[in-house]
This record gives structure tokens, C-alpha cells and sequence, in this order.
């Protein structure tokens, strides 16, 4: 058990952990500020980055893709802010065209050029392989104490890693900043907190956590662990230190039961396959939800009556 | 080449794409400005993401029951039961809890999603190598349409339209004033819930076609440029839906012209492009408009404060202004008054003066908020009543 499951469920297990927590935590914010698409759109736009990336280098190599992912991130969030104030449209309908479109732009694109020889299509955009991101030289406990075996971990790892300590670092350092202007956008103005520039730079940080988690997990996960860990926390409490703690504890929950339930569950029920990890994940991440909403003790709005 | 897929010469698929797109295209426009005005146009994101797991469990259902997975009113029917199922918690998590609107959709939309994935690879277990091909329903593919499929398309996409027609007075009123309707007499929830079931009958119907990815740009985008071209809900929603007809027939058109095409994206591409058209050239609303607008504005308060100056003989230094008086006629190269520009000059400042007057007159309250340093008194008091404001003025103007 314990060889095997360093090698093989380790590295994907805390690499669904890191992703969840980075996506979740910048989640809290964009959930209060009424922002929680920003997620689902960036999430569609990573595709065409990846591609164009892909055609610009013309090899499948990281850091190629993760600029191309965050370029493409970018242009999004500034197309949706263009198009919302230039034809005065509501910011659903604006995001709706962007992302739609960008997404189309992408397909065709990965359809008129030659992938077929580099492992690159939407299904992996979509759903990541989180299950094939193994660590050959695991070889124990004893390798993580073991610097040339550490070398050979999934570079998705370490990345994912230290996107999550950024997001964290981030969160840290603007604290207050962030908690004020979410709440009150109106007095962190007149105090002279410079919201535009905080609300950007918060959306910047959720495009970041979501093209390295993509990378690692695909764009499902990514939605999914954007809003529904957050969205649960909101139902178990009303204090914003207390939310973030729950979500991270949801999104934790939510990889390792997910994890657990797509690599072992068919396995038990007699199947020979094991099920998508990064659907399992959402799938589970979705029960919680569903249970916070039905007994959270702070389910319903302020001032609507009990029961 | 173009030119015979446009005109339904190339064959016998493409020509079933080619109409059942363009019927798909005029219904979800149409259905799509409801849900654009009434602010819930990303509602139909979480529908069609929520169809997924229909797909996967009527295609595992009907295989278990002995029959072929792949037959499309069976998937379509998973797809519209699970579709519907996403569609109620998207409104009891956005009506019971305290979560937002949007929230609910985005936890909807990608829960749901995540469990489809989860049972398109059960499925690749069960079925054991022997392609499923339930992946074509993500971005729909249109290579081996058959007869039948295009009827179940060109039928669904009537019976909406036709919907849509009987229905478009209560959804018009719920969309704009929910409260208002409701005061009225419609009944709010259930023509909400028409609305949404329209744009789940699109979703559903165009599975086949475009994906489930993309079908929501086919209800949005006709809807957001058609809303460019008018104000008036009937002409938009006409609009709306000729806009998605031409990008489903020009999108499926071209890409039968060549085989690495694929129908659902290029259909998307056209619709951005009607946007963007509408978006940049649309009298009224769009930028090209609007910026004319403004140029045309500036250049009229550059003109009166121009002549103004004339009239009260100071000299003129600012470059914009003395281009325009000189294009104008008003001035001439040396930037002397032309009489022309001496005539109009004296009729600004006259008009200038008996707005001073006037704003200055408690009784013309009314008229003196409309004030904005342009328009000519001449255009909002009567004959009589300039004539009373001069001979105010009278002993003014003689000194």
C-alpha cells in the first residue's frame, strides 16, 4: 500500500488539494463581490491561450502555455469591462458573448492546426489528467526524504505549490484592503483605497490560481472549486475569517473524497476503471454544497424569516 | 464553393445542417432576447452545462435495457430531464439560501458538468472500447446527421418559435417589470418558467449541432447585438432571430466547404461577428454612432462659443474653433467676420441675452432648466413670448 500509493495517489492527491485550496480562496472574494463567473469565463478562455501559445512555440511545453492561458485570462476580463461600459450591456449578457466566442475561437483554432501528434485536445482542456500526473521514482516514504527522487516529481507539483503559497501571500497582504472593499466598496473609496485597482488585481490573482490549476486538473475543477467550497462556507457562517476557513476545509474535503471515491470506489463495485478524479472531485464538491444548503445553520438571507 | 453551400447545392447532409442550423438559429435568437432583457441570460449556461449527465444516464439506461445507446430522442429526453433538474436548483439556491444568482449558476453548471464527465467515463468502461461518441454532444458534430435527426431539429426549433409567438406578451411584460406583470394578472412564475423551459427546448434541440458548450452563445449573442439596432422589444426580438438564422445558415455553410470545420464553433464565430458589426456600426446605440455624436456635439459649442467672441469682438485663438468657422463660411482665412458670421454672430448673442433674461425670470422655471448653452430659445418659447422677453431687453441692447 504504502509504495504504491506514493507513487501513484500521492503526487495527483496533494497536486487536487493545492489546486482546490487556490482556487477556493480567491473564490471567497469574487462570491461576495457578485463576481463568481469570472471563473467559469476564464476557465473557457484558457483554450484558445493554450492553443495560440501552441501555435506560436509549436511544442506542448509549459510556461509557453501558462503566459498564453494568462494572456488570453487577461484580454478577457478587459474585452468583458469594454464591451460592458462601450455598449452599456449587463455584465452576464457581456461576459456571455466574450467567453462563448473566445471558446469557439479556440476550437477552430486547435481544429485547423496539426495537433494530432501532441497530446492537446478540448476533452483534456476540459477535464485534465489529474490520474496520469504519477511519480515514477516515489519509491516509499522514505523518497520524499530523498533529493535526486524529488527531482522526479510531476513539475505540476511544485507549480501548483507555489501558486498556492502566492494566492495565500496575496490574500495575507491585502487583507484588509480586500475585506473593506468587498463589503464596502462605497467607504473603502472615501477612506482611499484604490478599489478599481484592488477588485483587478483580485481577478488577476483568481486568473492565475486558475491557468496554473487548469494545467495540473483541467477547467472543471477549476469552476467548480471557484464557487462551490466558498458558496458552502457562506451557509455555515457570517464572519469572513471563519468562511475562508470553512472553504478551504470544503475544498480539501471535496479533492481527497473526490479523489478517493473516482480511484478506489469502481474498483470496490467491481469495475476495472477507474472514473474521471477531476469530475469525481466537482461531483463531491457539489453534495457538500447541496448539504450546506439544505442545514447550514446560516442558509438564508439576513432578515428572511426562519424556517 | 461557398456560394453552393449558401444556396444548398452541396449535398444531401450538408443541405440537413444548413436548414436545421438556420431554424435553430432563428428560434434561439428569438427565445434569447427574453432571457437578455430580463437580465438571466447566463441562466441558460447552467441548463446546457446540466444536460450532461442526462446524456450519460439515458445512454447507460437505454443500454442496460437491451436497446442502442445512441438513440438521439432518448439522449435528448436524459438530457432535457437533467437539464430541468439543474434548472430548479439554479432557483431554489438563488430563492432559499442566501446565495446570488450567479453563484447558483456557477456551482450548478459545473457540478452537474463534473458528474457527466464522471459517467461519460463510467461509460467508456462499460461499453468496453466500442465508441460511445456521447463526446460529440460537448461541441456537437454534424458529420453523420441523419434524416431523422434533422427532423427532431427542425420540428423542436418550430414548436419554439411558435411558443415564442403565442407567448411573447406575458414574456415581455415579466421580462422588463416583473412586479408590474404580476399586477397585471400573469402569472410571473409560470411565465418564468416558460421562458426557461423555451431555453431548455433550445438547448436540448440544439445538442446535436452546436454542443452544450456553445449553445449558450447561440441564445446570448443574437439577443446582446439585436438589442443594438432598436427599442422596441418586437422589432428586437425579430432581429435577434434573423441574426441567429443568418449565423446558423452562413456557419453551417461554410463549414461544409471544407472537412476540418467543425459546425458549432464556426456558427458561434459568425454570430460574434454580427455583434461585432452591431456593436461599432448600429445607428443610435453603437460606438460609430456615439462617436459621431460626440464630434458632432463639440463641434456645435465650438461654433456658438466661436461666434459669440464675433459678436462681442474678441479675438478667436483656439485652433479647432477657427477651422470650423472658417469651413463654415463664418470667418475668413485671416479670421476676419464674414457678414454671414457677423449675422449669425449678433443671433447668438441675442439669443445668449435673452436667456440671461430669461433664467433670471422665476415664471420661466420651467424653460430655464432646459438650458445647455446651444439650443436657440426661438425653438422652445412662442413668437409672444420672445416678443414680451425684448422689450426687457430693449433698453439693454439701445445703451
Amino acid at each position: 500500500m504504502g509504495l504504491e500509493f506514493v507513487s501513484l495517489s500521492l503526487p495527483p492527491l496533494l497536486i487536487g488539494i493545492f489546486a482546490a485550496i487556490a482556487c477556493a480562496l480567491p473564490g471567497n472574494f469574487l462570491l461576495l463581490r457578485r463576481q463568481a463567473l469570472i471563473g467559469d469565463a476564464i476557465s473557457h478562455v484558457v483554450l484558445p491561450g493554450i492553443v495560440l501559445a501552441f501555435l506560436v512555440t509549436g511544442a506542448v511545453s509549459a510556461w509557453p502555455m501558462l503566459l498564453g492561458a494568462g494572456a488570453a485570462a487577461l484580454v478577457t476580463v478587459l474585452l468583458i469591462e469594454v464591451i460592458r461600459r462601450v455598449g452599456r450591456i449587463e455584465p452576464g449578457a457581456a461576459m456571455g458573448v466574450v467567453f462563448t466566442a473566445m471558446f469557439a475561437g479556440g476550437v477552430l483554432l486547435l481544429e485547423q492546426s496539426d495537433t494530432s501528434s501532441v497530446h492537446l485536445d478540448v476533452q483534456h482542456a476540459l477535464y485534465g489528467n489529474l490520474e496520469s500526473l504519477i511519480w515514477l521514482d516515489g519509491l516509499g516514504w522514505g523518497s520524499l526524504l530523498d533529493w535526486e527522487a524529488l527531482k522526479g516529481l510531476p513539475p505540476e507539483l511544485p507549480r501548483m505549490f507555489f501558486t498556492l503559497l502566492f494566492v495565500c501571500a496575496f490574500i495575507f497582504l491585502l487583507w484588509r484592503p480586500l475585506k473593506l472593499s468587498t463589503f464596502d466598496e462605497g467607504f473603502a473609496r472615501t477612506v482611499g483605497l484604490p478599489t478599481g485597482l484592488i477588485g483587478l488585481s483580485l481577478v488577476v490573482v483568481a486568473a492565475i490560481a486558475a491557468v496554473a490549476a487548469f494545467d495540473a486538473v483541467g477547467s472543471i475543477i477549476v469552476i467548480a472549486m471557484f464557487i462551490c467550497p466558498p458558496a458552502a462556507a457562506r451557509m455555515m457562517t457570517n464572519r469572513l475569517e471563519a468562511q475562508i476557513g470553512w472553504s478551504v476545509g470544503f475544498a480539501t474535503l471535496s479533492a481527497v473524497l473526490g479523489y478517493v471515491l473516482a480511484g478506489y470506489g469502481p474498483l470496490r463495485l467491481g469495475g476495472q476503471n477507474a472514473v474521471s478524479a477531476a469530475g469525481m472531485i466537482a461531483t463531491v464538491s457539489g453534495v457538500i454544497l447541496g448539504v450546506a444548503a439544505v442545514a447550514g445553520p446560516c442558509r438564508h438571507r439576513a432578515g428572511a424569516p426562519a424556517g | 464553393m461557398l456560394l453552393e453551400a449558401l444556396t444548398l447545392q452541396l449535398g444531401y447532409n450538408a443541405t440537413l445542417v444548413t436548414i436545421g442550423a438556420t431554424l435553430l438559429g432563428i428560434a434561439a435568437g428569438a427565445t434569447g432576447t427574453f432571457l437578455y432583457v430580463g437580465k438571466r441570460a447566463l441562466v441558460s449556461d447552467a441548463i446546457s452545462h446540466a444536460t450532461l449527465p442526462g446524456v450519460g444516464l439515458a445512454f447507460i439506461a437505454m443500454v442496460l435495457l437491451g436497446g442502442d445507446g445512441r438513440f438521439l430522442p432518448g439522449l435528448l429526453l436524459g438530457s432535457a430531464v437533467s437539464a430541468a433538474i439543474g434548472l430548479l436548483c439554479v432557483s431554489w439556491l438563488s430563492t432559499r439560501t442566501r446565495l446570488a444568482e450567479d453563484a447558483a449558476i456557477g456551482a450548478v453548471l459545473s457540478v452537474f458538468f463534473g458528474l457527466g464527465i464522471v459517467l461519460l467515463t463510467v461509460i467508456q468502461t462499460i461499453s468496453s472500447g466500442r465508441q460511445a461518441g456521447l463526446e460529440t454532444f460537448l461541441l456537437g458534430s454534424t458529420a453523420g446527421m441523419l434524416w431523422n435527426d434533422a427532423v427532431i431539429i427542425a420540428a423542436g426549433g418550430a414548436l419554439v418559435l411558435a411558443l415564442v409567438v403565442l407567448l411573447r406578451r406575458p414574456m415581455t411584460l415579466v421580462a422588463f417589470d416583473a412586479e408590474f406583470a404580476a399586477s397585471t394578472g400573469v402569472d410571473v412564475r409560470r411565465t418564468d418558467l416558460a421562458m426557461m423551459g423555451l431555453a431548455l427546448a433550445i438547448t436540448v434541440v440544439g445538442l446535436k449541432i452546436v454542443g452544450l458548450i456553445l449553445i449558450v452563445a447561440l441564445l446570448i449573442i443574437p439577443a446582446v447585438a439585436a438589442r443594438f439596432w432598436s427599442d422596441r422589444m418586437g422589432r428586437v426580438v425579430g432581429i435577434a432571430g434573423a441574426i441567429g438564422g443568418a449565423s446558423g445558415w452562413i456557419g453551417a455553410a461554410l463549414s461544409a466547404t471544407a472537412p476540418d470545420l467543425p459546425t458549432g464553433p464556426i456558427i458561434v464565430i459568425v454570430a460574434a461577428g454580427f455583434f461585432a458589426v452591431s456593436l461599432l456600426c448600429a445607428p443610435g446605440r453603437g460606438v460609430l454612432a456615439a462617436v459621431l455624436r460626440h464630434r458632432r456635439f463639440r463641434a456645435r459649442v465650438h461654433v456658438r462659443q466661436g461666434l459669440l467672441a464675433l459678436a462681442q469682438e474678441q479675438p478667436i485663438y483656439e485652433g479647432l474653433t477657427l477651422r470650423l468657422m472658417r469651413r463654415a463660411g463664418l470667418i475668413r482665412a485671416d479670421g476676419v467676420a464674414t457678414d454671414a458670421g457677423r449675422a449669425k454672430a449678433a443671433r447668438a448673442l441675442l439669443d445668449e441675452r435673452r436667456w440671461q433674461l430669461l433664467r433670471g425670470d422665476p415664471r420661466h422655471e420651467a424653460a430655464a432648466a432646459r438650458y445647455d448653452g446651444l439650443t436657440p430659445l426661438e425653438t422652445l418659447l412662442t413668437a409672444d413670448q420672445i416678443a414680451e422677453l425684448d422689450r426687457a431687453l430693449k433698453p439693454e441692447v439701445a445703451t
